[in-house]
């Protein structure tokens, strides 16, 4: 049988993406299933990324599985000049399957065509992060009870952020989404997904803010706007605080709205939100440990 | 055909019996042309001229190739970098067929990707692209999945 990979949101189906979410549903009523006993995991962090690290470690260790791997690549053998294609090599030959974080874009895929054993993307560079997507969804699909008549707000910087790109591409297999892109000047949505959209004859509107029309909401999905992105540091300044939600703009908003976030959040949620029942980012932070078992086992056959 | 027309034409193509004539290549891209089809690596006659005037290209170069007759697969590699290119497939002193370049679906090495994080900047790997747009020439990388337009395509 051919192994499987999970290298780019593009590669699964809309099948697939449902048999993840019903195989998450799964995990969440019973978390602890021991069907990866006897298995040995990678875990290749060629970068640090604690979150990303330790919710695939978890979902791992519930799963039964043994875990070895580096935490970032100053402690392991790439620090003296080894190749990914070596690396991955030597690693599909100890472990069952290889999750990996990696700075540069593409070696995801590489390394699943180096490896023997199935490879799991857990970031690579700025492209891809697929099993954040399916956390994304999995949290939309479990408090909206659809992934249909979605009205998607994306807020902050959608040029640089992978995940909003992502999530964009996989709502769009769904029926009807509307987006709504609010970002600044500098980091508008690029025209490939726009176009991408248009193509599907998808639609979307683009704001510079979002006060007057957040009653439409399903979901908000904030992103940080980060200074380093701004080539005029004025430019910042000027919008840094308008991409900043608080508990007073969610007054009149839907009673089923709900707000994402991929986390860390440094100032773009006030933190008088995380006591509003529509916060949603540290409960979709948990859904990452279930949908992470859910991609295993999919990718692994264990169900 | 004014006489000197004809001296002209005898001088730039001279014929040969039989193989293939590349004609249409810009002349700058000729080396590249004969590194993608390993034409130095052959035992062929080869014979070609280059910086000939051409109204469509400003200055061309041919490439004529005695015995050797090219598969479509291994002469389209040349589409990216020579797109007007037209072959003359000889056999006996007359062209017995005549065809054109066409761009295919993947392109596996050649070109470069665009992006600088990119992998196969970084490490020894072959590129490979999906065409996305003949024309303008759009391809994108089989790795980072980023797109490289015809004016950022750098041939290898």
């Amino acid at each position: 049988m051919k192994k499987k990979d999970l290298i780019s949101i593009n590669d699964f189906t809309k099948e697939e993406y449902m048999r993840i979410m019903e195989l998450a549903g799964e995990f969440e009523e019973n978390p602890n299933q021991d069907l990866l006993q006897g298995k040995v995991v990678a875990s290749l962090f060629f970068e640090p990324s604690t979150r990303t690290r330790l919710s695939f470690e978890t979902a791992i260790s519930r799963l039964g599985g043994k875990i070895i791997g580096f935490t970032d690549s100053s402690s392991s053998s790439v620090k003296k000049g080894e190749t990914l294609h070596d690396t991955i090599k030597m690693v599909s030959n100890y472990a069952d399957m290889i999750v990996m974080r990696h700075p540069l874009e593409g070696s995801a895929r590489y390394a699943a065509e180096v490896s023997d054993v199935p490879v799991i993307n857990a970031g690579d560079g700025a492209n891809q992060h697929p099993t954040q997507t399916l956390l994304d969804m999995y949290s939309i699909l479990k408090t909206q009870d659809t992934l249909d008549n979605m009205n998607i707000f994306m807020v902050g910087d959608l040029k640089y952020g992978r995940t909003v790109h992502s999530l964009l591409m996989a709502m769009s297999q769904f029926e009807n989404p509307i987006f709504n892109f609010i970002a600044p000047e500098e980091l508008q949505m690029p025209d490939e997904y726009k176009l991408y959209l248009k193509n599907l004859g998808i639609r979307y509107f683009e704001h510079k803010e979002f006060t007057d029309i957040i009653s439409e909401a399903d979901i908000i999905y904030m992103t940080r706007v980060q200074k380093e992105r701004f080539s005029d540091p004025i430019e910042y300044e000027k919008v840094k605080n308008v991409y900043i939600l608080k508990n007073d703009m969610l007054e009149n908003t839907k009673p089923n709205l709900k707000i994402l976030h991929p986390l860390p959040r440094v100032n773009e949620i006030h933190t008088d939100v995380d006591e509003n029942t529509k916060a949603y980012y540290f409960t979709q932070a948990l859904n990452g440990v279930f949908t992470r078992e859910a991609i295993i086992s999919h990718i692994m056959n264990l169900k | 055909m004014t006489e000197n027309n004809k001296k002209k034409l005898k001088l730039k193509v001279s014929a040969i019996k039989n193989g293939t004539v590349i004609d249409h290549i810009p002349a700058k891209s000729l080396f590249k042309v004969i590194t993608i089809l390993g034409l130095d690596k052959i035992s062929n006659q080869i014979t070609f001229g280059t910086n000939l005037e051409s109204g469509k290209l400003g200055h061309k170069a041919i490439i004529k190739v005695s015995d050797k007759y090219f598969k479509d697969e291994e002469i389209d590699k040349i589409a990216l970098i020579a797109p007007h290119a037209k072959l003359n497939i000889i056999k006996d002193y007359e062209v017995v067929e005549k065809r054109v370049v066409e761009i295919p679906e993947t392109i596996k090495g050649i070109a470069k990707c665009f992006n600088p994080k990119c992998i196969t900047n970084n490490e020894k790997i072959n590129t490979c692209f999906k065409v996305i747009s003949k024309n303008p020439i759009a391809l994108k990388c089989h790795y980072c999945e980023k797109i490289t337009n015809e004016n950022q395509m750098v041939i290898k």
